[in-house]
């Protein structure tokens, strides 16, 4: 079943790709960060069991990393993995003083430094332009030539995170990750260096992110701190792995497309009460499909497979 | 001499602080429930307080038992629906679950009220007084006044009332509390009810000094959030402790660094705390 | 010949109580040792020290030699230190053999998830498990679920394992399985240490019995020696009940 669904996603990006214009673009591009977001969150939101918040945080500061790196006149191709590496650092840093915590306590770390890093970067305003936002140097090329560039971009950076994220899954990594979350006391005494294993899924839940922060501030030209350190950038990742199933490898992908899917159709029909009907679904999923979408052929097949 | 004027600041605010932070407190202590949708409540007091004063003249601190009252029966009905649904379930669900239904009434507010920035002025202004060196404007200290107030009656209900023995019961230990007898459901609504209300009527206290909007709802919830967190969880104790904390990081911050940047160092300290003592001032321990 | 483990003069409080007072103990290589003591003695604790859940306050812990008092759990299950625990603690969702192989894979030495499964499937096949391999751990009874946790821990190829009460729950003829099992896991060369309430069970396969009593250790030696010793029956029954029983007739 689930073949089937990733290959009907796979035939109408194409489809969209060769028939829909500059909206069609756009559109995918949306989906391969989404994708890309959502895979990264599951390595520590999904695997680890760690639910964090901090994904914004890591976009935020890829896309300002990024961009700061090319006002200076460094080129995009290069400044975008520097936007990752320094949201990874971050993560490796930061996650010493809090990857300790559980439960409430860490995703409340989570959300403050989202902020934290808003207002700081609001305050800087000399380096990053402050409230004011920041532009970014215009790409060469015709509108459909950067829609195609950009779009080019955020597909392999989805690409080499589904590649990373399917390795974590079967390696020696996620193997931790899952004994870690499912009791993290045993896991301690039967060897596994769960700090260690944390800090790495945490940073990997990171690098990606900045990255696609840098991509993004290049193919939108313009960025402001409340536009990047949104708290929504941190929940919609998790509302995407949520649908799509929480853990498994290709759920970030397929909640990905299914989110995108019902945010544009929200989007062009209840523009002034967008927010609400997120906010609705979001509930909706909660109360009646915690286990994602998955769970609905689940119960159809009959109960009995794990 | 301008420390004590920013003392003096910090501690009046510091009451209201704890007005707002006491019931989140409440519910996240004996629920285990981060209930996000705690700022847009104290938002939503704030309008009734708004348009009780706008439309019928009525002071916002009379209006402040009729706001609880509202959220009340809002929080007991959303406690019964929705929130009992998850009450047990894992962090990540509970906490998308309040986010969620955050968007929704912070959506619906957006709608009903519009963004604008409403405030309540009161006519005539009340004015201030002097003691010293210090000048503190009646306005806050009848605030605080009233916020503590409020505090110390919701002290005396979780301790004196049956009430507040039940409810304390089922935070030592639910299945306990469900063996002697205690109603768990419907004290954990009570017990959700009971921190609205609170959100409620602080929100209509903090009209007269605040501006209102439902922008404004994340503003509340996060100082909610430090408060809890420096002061500690799940007790009056915690929220004073962590109001007067907080209200006394604001004003030295503002003074030292500049007004903005009270808002990222106290976040800041949140972080800092929750890495070394997450516990909180007051020390006693919360859910994870 | 030294010590394979060596517990110097330790002791460990818990918010001013003393859990273990001054205890010095040293394990051979080979020994089956019974650790024994009425409820709250502190063997659980002493276990919980030895494998780095927590710290000793004082004293030293030395597994060949080397100082393991202050070392993080995960490094000292890596030197070949194993336990089981009394409330079983598997990994609830995932399959019996994932179970094993974890212990495999991240403390015995397998270097890939292949190898850590292929070793696993012994193993399930030694505590005669191995056809419910694929279940998922949280749908099997307690005697499996105890001997999915030994198996767990022979997964990490330990020098010594502790074994904290194996046979709660479990009837006559499982005990006297897992009696043999312990039997056959001396034999393979790992030293054990046996936390039991039940007097019969640790007579009959220790080598040497070790009694503790409020934290501390009042009785160390050959099972027949110990268990006549006066301070040991008055750990067990209380000292009015032997003044009492001295006093009868025989």
């Amino acid at each position: 079943m689930r073949t089937i669904v990733i290959l009907a996603i796979v035939a109408a990006f194409f489809t969209a790709l060769i028939f829909g214009g500059n909206y069609a673009l756009r559109l995918a591009t949306i989906f391969a960060m989404y994708a890309t977001l959502a895979l990264s969150w599951n390595i520590i939101g999904g695997l680890a069991g760690y639910p964090s918040f901090a994904t914004a945080a890591f976009f935020g500061l890829g896309t300002y990393a990024s961009a700061i790196l090319q006002s200076s006149g460094m080129p995009m191709l290069l400044a975008w993995p520097l936007g990752g590496l320094t949201a990874a650092v971050f993560a490796a840093v930061i996650g010493l003083a809090i990857l300790h915590l559980k439960g409430h306590y860490f995703a409340i770390a989570n959300l403050a430094l989202v902020e934290v890093l808003r207002e700081l970067v609001n305050i800087n305003d000399r380096l990053t332009g402050g409230g004011m936002g920041l532009n970014l140097p215009v790409t060469q090329g015709g509108v459909t030539q950067q829609a195609v560039y950009f779009l080019a971009a955020m597909l392999a950076l989805a690409v080499i995170t589904l590649l990373s994220a399917a390795a974590v899954h079967r390696g020696k990594l996620g193997f931790a990750l899952r004994c870690i979350q499912q009791n993290e006391d045993a896991a301690v005494m039967l060897g596994v260096n769960a700090r260690l294993y944390k800090a790495a899924a945490f940073t990997l839940s990171a690098v990606f992110p900045g990255m696609a922060g840098g991509i993004y501030a290049s193919w939108v030209h313009y960025i402001d701190p409340s536009d990047v350190f949104d708290i929504l950038l941190s929940v919609k990742p998790l509302v995407m792995v949520l649908v799509g199933g929480l853990g498994t490898l290709f759920g970030p992908v397929i909640g990905a497309a299914v989110f995108l899917a019902l945010e544009e159709a929200v989007w062009r029909s209840f523009l002034t009460v967008h927010a609400a009907v997120l906010g609705a679904l979001i509930v909706a999923l909660i109360l009646f499909l915690p286990h994602g979408l998955m769970s609905i052929n689940r119960r159809r097949l009959g109960a009995g497979r794990t | 001499m301008i420390y004590l004027q920013v003392l003096a600041n910090g501690l009046v605010l510091g009451g209201l602080y704890a007005a707002i932070a006491v019931g989140f407190s409440l519910v996240w202590g004996v629920l285990n429930v981060i209930n996000l949708l705690h700022g847009s409540f104290i938002i939503l007091g704030a309008y009734v307080a708004f348009f009780a004063h706008a439309f019928y003249g009525v002071h916002p601190f009379l209006s402040a038992p009729l706001a609880g009252l509202l959220l009340f029966a809002i929080g007991y009905s959303l406690q019964g629906a929705v929130i009992n649904r998850v009450i047990r379930a894992p962090v990540l669900m509970t906490l998308t679950l309040t986010f969620g239904l955050d968007l929704l009434l912070n959506n619906a507010m957006l709608l009903l009220f519009k963004a604008d920035y409403r405030k309540v002025v009161l006519d005539p202004p009340l004015g201030s007084i002097v003691l010293g060196p210090i000048v503190l404007p009646l306005d806050r200290i009848a605030v605080m006044i009233l916020a503590l107030l409020m505090t110390y009656g919701l002290y005396r209900l979780l301790r004196d009332s049956k009430l507040g023995r039940a409810i304390i019961a089922i935070r030592m230990d639910r299945e306990a509390a469900a063996l002697m007898g205690v109603d768990v459901m419907r004290m954990q609504a009570m017990t959700f009810a009971i921190g609205a209300f609170m959100a409620g009527a602080a929100g209509s206290l903090l009209s007269i000094i605040y501006p209102i909007s439902p922008l404004n709802s994340i503003t509340f919830l996060g100082k909610a959030f430090v408060i809890c967190v420096i002061g500690g969880l799940g007790s009056v104790g915690g929220a004073i402790v962590g109001g007067i904390a907080l209200g006394l990081i604001e004003s030295l911050t503002a003074l030292w660094f500049g007004q903005e940047y009270a808002v990222p160092i106290s976040f800041a300290l949140l972080v800092a705390f929750l890495a070394v003592r997450p516990t909180g001032l007051l020390g006693r321990r919360g859910y994870e | 010949m030294s010590a394979l483990l060596e517990i110097d003069r330790v002791s460990r409080s818990f918010k001013g109580l003393r859990a273990i007072d001054d205890v010095s103990l040293k394990i051979n290589a080979g020994e089956i040792v019974g650790l024994i003591g009425p409820n709250g003695a502190g063997k659980t604790t002493l276990v919980n020290l030895v494998t780095g859940m927590y710290p000793a306050t004082v004293g030293h812990v030395r597994f060949n030699g080397q100082d393991i008092t202050r070392l993080a759990p995960n490094r000292i299950a890596k030197l070949g230190i194993a336990r089981t625990f009394q409330v079983v603690q598997p990994f609830p969702r995932m399959s019996v053999g994932d179970n094993i192989a974890a212990g495999a894979l991240f403390a015995g030495g397998s270097g890939s998830l292949a190898d850590a499964r292929r070793r696993a499937m012994e193993l399930a096949q030694q505590v005669s498990i191995a056809d419910l391999f694929d279940q998922p751990a949280e749908t099997l009874t307690l005697a499996r679920r105890k001997r999915l946790e030994l198996a767990k821990s022979l997964a990490m190829s330990p020098k010594i394992l502790f074994l904290d009460e194996v046979n709660a729950g479990l009837n006559h003829v499982e005990i006297d399985d897992a009696l043999r099992l312990i039997g056959r896991i001396s034999q393979s060369g790992i030293t054990i240490v046996v936390i039991e309430h039940v007097m019969k069970v640790v007579l009959s396969i220790s080598t040497r019995l070790v009694v503790l009593h409020h934290g501390q250790l009042i009785a160390d030696g050959l099972p027949e020696v110990v268990v006549r010793d006066g301070r040991v029956a008055e750990a067990y029954l209380g000292k009015r009940y032997v003044e009492a029983s001295r006093g009868a007739p025989a």
